[in-house]
């Protein structure tokens, strides 16, 4: 057995040191929401370490108090059918622990599904980041300009990503600013982010559509409010505009760089959302879709 | 090329593949070679292919849930060696799809499931002293749609367009939009198939746990393994109708062009999710819960004491059962159903914590104050103790839907799921296969080979599932075919690679030490080699066709165990002439056409369809009309049988 | 033959023939299971499925669906006569009523694949949308189970009429009238749940 714990001390060994030369990406946030997160990952790892501990610490001295080689060869254990003070204890620790933790993630959950603290008040900038096979399109309705495979976000603002998809399910993610969520094509959904420090983020979707899979990331880079302005200006003076014919034609499976167009595809092709959903067919079922906006 | 073109079969470009057909087309060939060389065919048919003893049957998924394990861990390796270094070109995206496509559907569906339901044949009969299960023809039907379901999956492999949209299926990516090929008509089809013969399965269980326990064994007295293998299969029986139609919708969607999972009409890609899940996370439990009973047998017999918290382990597991049903939303926390519902589901799933962790505690209070010997299936019971217990707290981590959110799609998640699967489930069977190869085949495997395997597969599994963990909280997500190098996923995965290797050598050491043992190993093990306690080792080594030749009298949950020790006496009546159901080439047969229909149906080819359907239908009118009321043996024959064991019991 | 109170009835005289019915409960709550995944199903798909297709008010027709409500209805009733005719013993009568069972279940079928050519020619096929996909699968599931019905109670009654009434034939009888009894409770939500609420 020692080989075994020996062994297993050596690979935690070898994963401090790995996490330790270099964070992790979740565990190294860079805004509030992946900040929200990684403290609940910080704190579910120490509550679930001490398990862990407790568990094996029992295993050790049972495995080494009752081994066979070590007792009298007549000893006959005894029939023990249960206690109820101890099957009490065991019953009621983990309900304890389940509760803190129930605790944690409800908070949290709310919290990582609202604009972060400090920002509701704030209009959001609204992007639009719908996938195709193996793309990510993103739609700047306000600004009128149109990105692919890359987002650039002002910091220290709102960015109120709505998220669906031209065809197979992907999921949104930017680790280090915000949990992942998914885009589908018949549902909008949406995504609070701010990004505190001005940075190059890897974003992707994580959640396979087939063979382009791998390669389906996009670049992330947040930077100073006027530094974005001055971006958008920029574009709007370079680009060439977005036609229909050539959104479809972007939509083809396949990889592509990153681009940049004047104007948005929602003009055209609008997201799922509100009156645009398929499953939407009277008032009474507005509500759902757009349940989000009330908190 | 136009027969291919027309079902869009992908064309062979793959040496590997065709290596790979090669060697299924030749050891087939040997096989059937070898077979009729020895002159074994009659034997075979009459022994095996037609039998309806359950003892057999459950072999029979033993040696079909080993085959597609090797399957799986071919799958597996050619995985971690793909993505062992960055920007590694040894798979294509495509076919790394496949393997991990196929890989997930073989390891659940076709080696789990098997092996689990193979146990429960071999041992639930015996442990509640029945003669069989309630429908012995029944339990046939079940191995071989089970065994048609799983060759159609594989015959994908060999004619090409293996399913690539993942075990989990999600539509629209497996729908027809997106993979135009046959490969998700296999999927649909094959578990389909199979799906039927586990339900029919868990039909037969709970009518024989509920009808055929040996006088004086009430619920409360049954083994703990008898009390998850009724567990288990009533879940079956509540969670496999849920595939058997989320399949059909998937299979009409494909084939017959409607709209449940498209993007358009009113389709609704999140329905297919919600059904799959539906049935998967039940699913979880099917394969966990009779992991948990092989464990509280091994864990009491080489403790040598009793079970400790019988009832709390009852309890616990009828509790996991419901749970099961009303935790399916954590699998995609992360489809927007908002706060509210992810809240309420989070907590759901970590409430199931709570019974398992009793059980856990009820593991430890077993060996305390016990006597505990370390044989190789109690080696693999003590390393699952810690190991599940990783696996659990990190579900429980994975419960919380904001940190969800970080874990989903990651390797994270995967690390996680093999860490309660294969300490769950697989340590389980293989600890349930050597602790009950003796009564399978009358001698037992080396103990001094299987540690040697013990360790390596211990260790194997930490070097490959632990680095996922970290490389997961780093941003990589599963089922990429490859990485850059500047991720960094670079050197944990070259860890995972060597453990996989580890892994690979410790099933093969398992296999050599089955050819080891069934050659030097001595015949003479007597009745009970492990001092064992529950009442299937009250009969003889290996089994008599008929269990017990007289039928137990029970009055504990340890009635073996009390036989031995406290002078019950288990055998009171005399010996007397055995009922027992015939064979049958009958459900090879059925099977045989479910697979002919299953394979057709994939192809479109109605013609096929059609006569295979016939004789579907044919089959059943056979067996409606047909009397069979089975034989006796004969008492001279039993006291015989009895005499040769040394003595009647 | 009088049953008196010591006495089991036929079906259940042997420990096969309790196995079997048994057996027969147990898969009915797995096919309950598979019905009830199809309702939920439908709920769905019948507020958010349409599409551009149909709704169900657009396509429903009552007298269609009373004809075959009242078809089924009398046809559970008949195959409760015949098991009652076999357990005092009638086999002329068991027989009897269950040929009415059947036609009644042929009748039944006749009704419903009429419905379903009226569907298809107001263009509510098994394509147009996800509800309709969901309406004429659930239909279709309860469909097939009815048809599988008729041929299996032709089975039963040959045998019966080749063997008399013992204690397999009755056995069979009995779960099969289980069966057919569950395919006439399953109607009766299709109809309260699919046709009344989607007319309504």
């Amino acid at each position: 057995m020692k080989l075994k714990w020996t062994y297993l001390a050596l690979l935690t060994g070898i994963a401090a040191f790995l996490a330790g030369c270099e964070p992790l990406l979740v565990l190294d946030p860079k805004g509030p929401q992946a900040d929200t997160t990684a403290t609940v990952i910080w704190i579910s790892i120490f509550t679930m370490s001490f398990i862990v501990i407790v568990v094996l610490v029992m295993l050790a001295v049972i495995l080494f108090k009752y081994r066979a080689s070590k007792q009298d060869p007549d000893y006959e254990p005894p029939h023990i059918e249960g206690n109820k003070y101890v099957e009490g204890i065991i019953v009621a620790v983990p309900i304890l622990i389940v509760a803190f933790l129930s605790v944690v993630s409800t908070i949290s959950t709310h919290q990582v599904e609202s604009p972060p603290e400090g920002y509701a008040e704030d209009e959001p900038l609204v992007i639009y980041a719908s996938s195709s096979n193996w793309k990510w399109h993103f739609s700047y309705p306000e600004q009128d300009i149109e990105t692919v495979n890359y987002v650039f976000i002002p910091t220290n603002q709102n960015v109120e990503f709505r998220l669906y998809s031209h065809g197979t399910i992907s999921s949104f993610w930017i680790p280090q600013l915000a949990g992942q969520k998914y885009a589908m094509a018949d549902m909008t959904n949406y995504l609070n982010v701010v990004a505190d420090e001005p940075g190059e983020y890897m974003g992707r979707n994580s959640n396979f559509n087939g063979e382009g899979f791998a390669e389906n990331e996009f670049a992330v880079t947040a930077m100073p409010p006027s530094e974005f302005d001055s971006w958008v200006e920029d574009i709007h003076n370079t680009a060439d505009p977005l036609t229909e014919e050539e959104f479809e034609e972007l939509l083809e499976p396949g990889h592509l760089g990153q681009m940049t167009f004047t104007g948005t595809h929602q003009e055209f092709k609008p997201a799922p959302e509100g009156e645009n959903s398929p499953h939407n067919h009277g008032p009474s079922d507005s509500d759902e879709d757009g349940g989000h906006h009330h908190h | 090329m136009d027969f291919l073109d027309r079902f869009s079969i992908p064309p062979h470009d793959d040496p590997m593949l065709y290596a790979s057909i090669v060697a299924i087309g030749l050891v087939s060939i040997a096989i059937v070679f070898g077979v009729t060389y020895f002159k074994k065919w009659g034997y075979l048919w009459n022994n095996w292919l037609t039998t309806v003893d359950h003892k057999r049957i459950g072999i029979m998924y033993i040696i079909s849930a080993l085959l597609m394990l090797f399957r799986g861990g071919a799958d597996a390796v050619m995985m971690r060696l793909q993505t062992a270094v960055p920007d590694n070109s040894f798979l294509d995206a495509q076919h790394y799809n496949e393997v991990f496509t196929t890989h997930g559907v073989v390891m659940i569906f076709f080696m789990a499931m098997a092996f689990i339901i193979g146990m429960m044949n071999f041992v639930v009969p015996l442990q509640i002293g029945a003669r069989d299960v309630a429908f012995p023809r029944l339990n046939a039907l079940s191995f071989w749609l089970y065994f048609a379901g799983a060759m159609l999956f594989n015959v994908s492999f060999v004619v090409g367009g293996s399913p690539d949209a993942g075990w989990t299926n999600y539509y629209p990516l497996a729908g027809t939009e997106f993979s135009e090929h046959v490969g998700v008509n296999y999927y649909n089809w094959a578990l389909q198939i199979s799906g039927i013969g586990t339900l029919m399965t868990g039909i037969n269980f709970i009518a024989t746990i509920m009808k055929m326990r040996a006088p004086g064994m009430k619920l409360m007295k049954m083994p703990m393994f008898t009390w998850s293998a009724l567990i288990t299969n009533l879940i079956i029986v509540f969670a496999f109708p849920v595939l058997t139609i989320a399949l059909l919708m998937g299979t009409l969607d494909r084939q017959f062009f409607t709209n449940f999972f498209t993007t358009g009409d009113g389709g609704m890609d999140m329905m297919w999710a919600n059904l799959f899940w539906v049935w998967g996370h039940p699913e979880v439990y099917i394969l966990v819960l009779p992991a948990f009973g092989i464990y509280s047998q091994i864990i009491a017999t080489f403790s040598q004491r009793n079970l400790y918290g019988y009832k709390s382990m009852v309890a616990s597991m009828v509790i996991i059962s419901l749970l099961s049903f009303m935790v399916w939303v954590h699998h995609f926390f992360t489809m927007g159903q908002g706060a509210v519902a992810n809240s309420i589901f989070s907590i759901t799933t970590m409430a199931i914590a709570v019974p398992t962790g009793i059980k856990i505690f009820n593991w430890l209070l077993t060996m305390w104050r016990g006597k505990i010997r370390f044989t190789t299936p109690m080696m693999y019971s003590v390393a699952f103790i810690p190991l599940f217990t990783i696996g659990g707290v990190t579900g429980v981590m994975l419960a919380m839907a904001s940190a969800d959110y970080q874990y989903h799609n990651t390797m994270f998640l995967v690390a996680h799921f093999h860490n309660v699967i294969i300490p769950g489930v697989v340590f389980a069977m293989i600890a349930g296969l050597i602790y009950y190869w003796p009564k399978m085949f009358g001698f037992m495997l080396n103990e001094r080979i299987g540690k040697w395997a013990f360790w390596n597969i211990v260790i194997g599994f930490c070097l490959s599932f632990f680095p996922m963990y970290i490389t997961g909280l780093n941003g990589q997500a599963r089922r990429m075919y490859t990485y850059s190098e500047a991720s960094g996923f670079g050197p944990l995965s070259m860890v995972s690679f060597f453990g996989a290797l580890l892994l690979a050598v410790g099933f093969v050491i398992i296999v050599y030490n089955v050819y080891y043992s069934f050659r030097y190993a001595p015949r003479n093990v007597g009745d009970d080699p492990w001092n064992a306690r529950s009442l299937e080792w009250a009969t003889h080594n290996p089994v008599p066709e008929y269990n017990f030749a007289i039928t137990p009298n029970v009055d504990s949950e340890e009635a073996f165990w009390d036989y031995k020790k406290n002078g019950h006496d288990l055998f009171k009546g005399e010996i007397k002439d055995i009922h027992m159901p015939n064979n049958s080439g009958w459900s090879i047969i059925l099977a045989g056409f479910f697979f002919v229909f299953g394979f057709f149906f994939v192809f479109h080819v109605w013609v096929g369809v059609i006569i295979a359907f016939l004789g579907i239908i044919g089959c059943l009118i056979y067996r409606s009309f047909e009397k069979d009321d089975g034989h006796h043996i004969h008492k001279e024959e039993i006291e015989e049988t009895e005499n040769k064991f040394g003595g009647a019991k | 033959m009088k049953l008196d109170s010591q006495n089991l009835p036929l079906e259940y005289s042997t420990e096969t023939n309790k196995m079997n019915i048994l057996g027969f409960w147990i898969f009915l709550s797995a096919e309950i299971m598979l019905f009830a995944t199809l309702f939920t199903s439908y709920f769905v798909y019948v507020d958010r499925g349409v599409g551009s297709g149909p709704a169900g008010a657009e396509i429903f027709e009552l007298p269609p669906v009373l004809i075959e409500t009242f078809l089924l209805l009398t046809s559970s009733f008949t195959i409760g006569l015949a098991v009652h005719a076999m357990r005092i013993g009638r086999v002329k009568a068991m027989i009897g009523f269950m040929v009415v069972t059947l036609l009644l279940g042929a009748g039944f079928l006749s009704v419903e694949i009429y419905e379903f050519i009226h569907f298809y020619h107001i263009g509510a096929t098994l394509q147009t949308s996800g509800f309709t996909a969901t309406l004429l699968t659930t239909l279709g599931t309860h469909g097939a189970h009815v048809t599988f019905g008729l041929f299996w109670g032709i089975m039963i009654i040959v045998q019966v009429l080749r063997g008399g009434l013992n204690a397999r034939t009755a056995n069979k009888s009995f779960i099969f009238s289980l069966y057919w009894h569950f395919l006439d409770v399953m109607w009766i939500f299709i109809f309260s749940f699919i046709y009344l609420k989607g007319m309504m």
